[in-house]
């Protein structure tokens, strides 16, 4: 934030004058393209490692091929494949194929790897939003409580909290969720989806009551570190929006404390908070690996940890490649978003 | 009245005794220290501590396994916090796997501030296309969740305490980078700097002899956070299948092999490592966050 300032801060005049005249349209058009062709960058990166990657791993025929066949066998193979290529051609075919959206079949379930990505991922899309509900749901609330009554014992135990939050690690935390709530009081399911309904044309746990119950737990365990996060963050804009002039403003004009926190003081720490957990999506959707392993959850997460125990390889690299875009289009989306509300980053993007 | 002879008596304290004056002021932060020193020393000393060796076969008895804590063997020998499946000693074990995480997280921070922190010096007093390239890659870096590049590249690797600790340094190296960057860049243009470049020292002299002692303090915090940090992911990779071999049970294998045993009321096997890991977390996140609130410049007070 402060560098962002001093840039601004610091630029020419001339170049002010140019900003103010184009307006808000060229501004934002010079953002996105600048933004879109990092992206692309970021995502050609990307497709060049994990491919060097798998390539430097070894040679997946011999995987594939039975231990006893003899060299012509194996030479076959590899042509047919497309191996015995040079290394460039490969990556290339490589790109191509994933251009039109073929990253190969599964070595274990033989069907397209991209398909059995996406057949797994609404449940981690639903495991994830959920996730980011319970914390919002929860950590603006006591936030906000911890940070109007700064000292109080009340602050002290939910910053205490939220230290302990951050530290516990995310499976030990799952595993005690299900040893309390499952093992001991047997009031929660803990693994699997529980049963699906259909709401909108879309299979979700969410549509009957023993899927909720399935979800609860892994949902409470996804949530408990963003929930922290979120606890730090409202009560810090709190406390930095309270002592302000237009607060004490209000209060003279004798609005109410309630309009005051509910509309004055919550819309100026909102625009941070909504971009914090946009971009914590994607590290939600990164963090589900684990709780999905840990509740059995049939999502994505779980899908790559079985494919990387099985060297399911095709499936790994489009695990890769389709959770690589996703946090491209989630970070491309949220600094859409604050560019829009917040002139500096666009003045940033220029400026460089 | 004071002479200038008075103010010579005073005391001088070093950067560190200063150091510790501070930090002392706040009792929790002090408990946290003495825990940390105290979990580091059991570990160091595990050889002798623990009641077992829980590599050696010849000792572990398959007849003892998931024994409740407290439970005495035939030996006379009492379990104080129960065996796991194969018969060992949890204590024992985890004093093993203690050390083996703190090792893995101290070995792979220390990895990750060299090349994070001689990327940083380098990115700052060179500017230019060096900076530009260096600081796009650590963007590059900080975009994406630790947890997923080290998934990343322990899928491409496979399993190894030295690929671990590589994987580790790979997903740290980069808040070096950007912490040192932005210190040395606003050191750069002090008078020091300059009074060393009138002397004609070398640029790599400059650098790494006075400009990268006044990043220490910036450093001493991340680096206190990112080892906590790099335990955590240790854990959780091995949790997952993908960190260090069976052979080599840190605190994250412990607990991943009690859960198989959780659901069934065993509740020793996983619950204990995991408070273990849970404190020695939470004590090295408290000496951070102490570190952060006494070497913030901005937080600092006037003399």
């Amino acid at each position: 934030m402060g560098d962002t300032w001093h840039r601004a801060v610091e630029m020419p005049v001339h170049q002010c004058a140019i900003l103010r005249a184009n307006g808000y349209f060229l501004n934002m058009l010079v953002f996105v393209i600048r933004r879109l062709l990092q992206s692309g960058l970021v995502l050609w990166a990307v497709s060049m490692v994990v491919f060097l990657g798998i390539y430097a791993i070894g040679n997946p025929v011999d995987i594939l091929l039975p231990d006893d066949s003899n060299g012509a066998e194996r030479d076959a193979a590899m042509r047919a494949l497309g191996l015995d290529q040079p290394l460039w051609t490969q990556y290339g075919l490589f790109v191509w194929k994933a251009l039109h959206g073929d990253l190969g079949f599964s070595f274990v379930y033989n069907i397209a790897s991209i398909d059995l990505i996406f057949s797994r991922m609404p449940a981690t899309l639903e495991l994830a939003f959920c996730a980011l509900l319970i914390a919002v749901a929860l950590g603006i609330p006591l936030g906000l409580w911890a940070g109007l009554k700064p000292a109080s014992r009340v602050d002290n135990w939910i910053v205490t909290g939220s230290i302990l939050g951050f530290s516990l690690p995310g499976f030990w935390q799952g595993l005690m969720l299900i040893m309390i709530f499952s093992v001991s009081l047997g009031w929660l399911p803990s693994n699997g989806r529980g049963e699906l309904g259909t709401v909108f044309g879309i299979q979700t746990s969410l549509a009957t009551w023993d899927g909720i119950r399935h979800l609860l737990l892994p949902a409470l365990n996804l949530s408990l570190f963003k929930l922290s996060l979120i606890i730090r963050l409202t009560r810090a804009g709190v406390r930095e929006t309270m002592p302000l002039d237009f607060i004490k403003f209000a209060r003279a004009k004798g609005l109410s404390g309630q309009r005051i926190v509910g509309v004055h003081v919550l819309k100026n720490i909102l625009v941070p908070i909504i971009t914090v957990v946009g971009m914590e999506l994607g590290s939600v959707i990164a963090f589900a690996t684990v709780t999905e392993t840990i509740f059995a959850w049939p999502g994505m997460g779980k899908l790559i940890i079985d494919s990387i125990n099985k060297l399911d390889r095709p499936v790994v690299v489009a695990y890769l490649m389709v959770v690589t875009l996703m946090f491209i289009v989630i970070n491309l989306v949220v600094d859409l978003f604050q560019a829009a509300l917040d002139p500096r980053v666009r003045i940033k993007g220029l400026s460089k | 009245m004071s002479t200038a002879a008075d103010i010579h008596l005073a005391p001088a304290r070093t950067r560190w005794q200063q150091l510790w004056h501070d930090y002392s002021r706040n009792r929790v932060s002090v408990w946290a220290l003495g825990f940390c020193g105290l979990l580091l020393l059991a570990a160091l000393s595990c050889a002798w501590l623990a009641p077992q060796n829980p590599y050696d076969l010849a000792v572990i008895d398959m007849f003892d396994s998931r024994l409740p804590p407290g439970s005495r063997n035939p030996q006379g020998m009492t379990y104080w916090l129960g065996t796991d499946g194969q018969g060992r000693d949890m204590l024992s074990a985890m004093l093993y796997g203690l050390r083996l995480s703190l090792f893995v997280g101290a070995v792979s921070g220390a990895l990750g501030i060299g090349l994070g922190v001689s990327l940083g010096l380098i990115a700052a007093y060179w500017g230019g296309w060096v900076d530009t390239v260096i600081m796009r890659v650590v963007d590059f870096m900080l975009g994406f969740p630790t947890i997923l590049i080290a998934l990343i590249l322990l899928s491409l690797l496979g399993q190894g305490v030295d690929k671990v600790i590589f994987a580790l340094m790979m997903v740290q190296w980069a808040y070096f980078a950007r912490a040192v960057r932005s210190t040395a860049l606003s050191e750069r243009n002090k008078e020091y700097v300059e009074a060393a470049i009138s002397l004609g020292l070398s640029k790599l002299r400059i650098v790494f002899g006075h400009i990268l002692p006044n990043c220490m303090p910036s450093i001493l915090v991340i680096a206190t956070v990112q080892i906590a940090h790099a335990i955590s992911t240790e854990a959780t990779l091995s949790f997952l299948g993908l960190g260090l071999p069976i052979t080599e049970p840190s605190l994250g294998l412990l607990i991943a092999n009690g859960f198989a045993f959780l659901l069934s009321g065993l509740y020793w096997v996983s619950v204990f490592p995991g408070l273990l890991l849970l404190v020695t977390i939470f004590c090295i996140n408290l000496v951070g966050d102490r570190l952060r609130d006494i070497l913030n410049p901005r937080s600092q007070r006037t003399p």
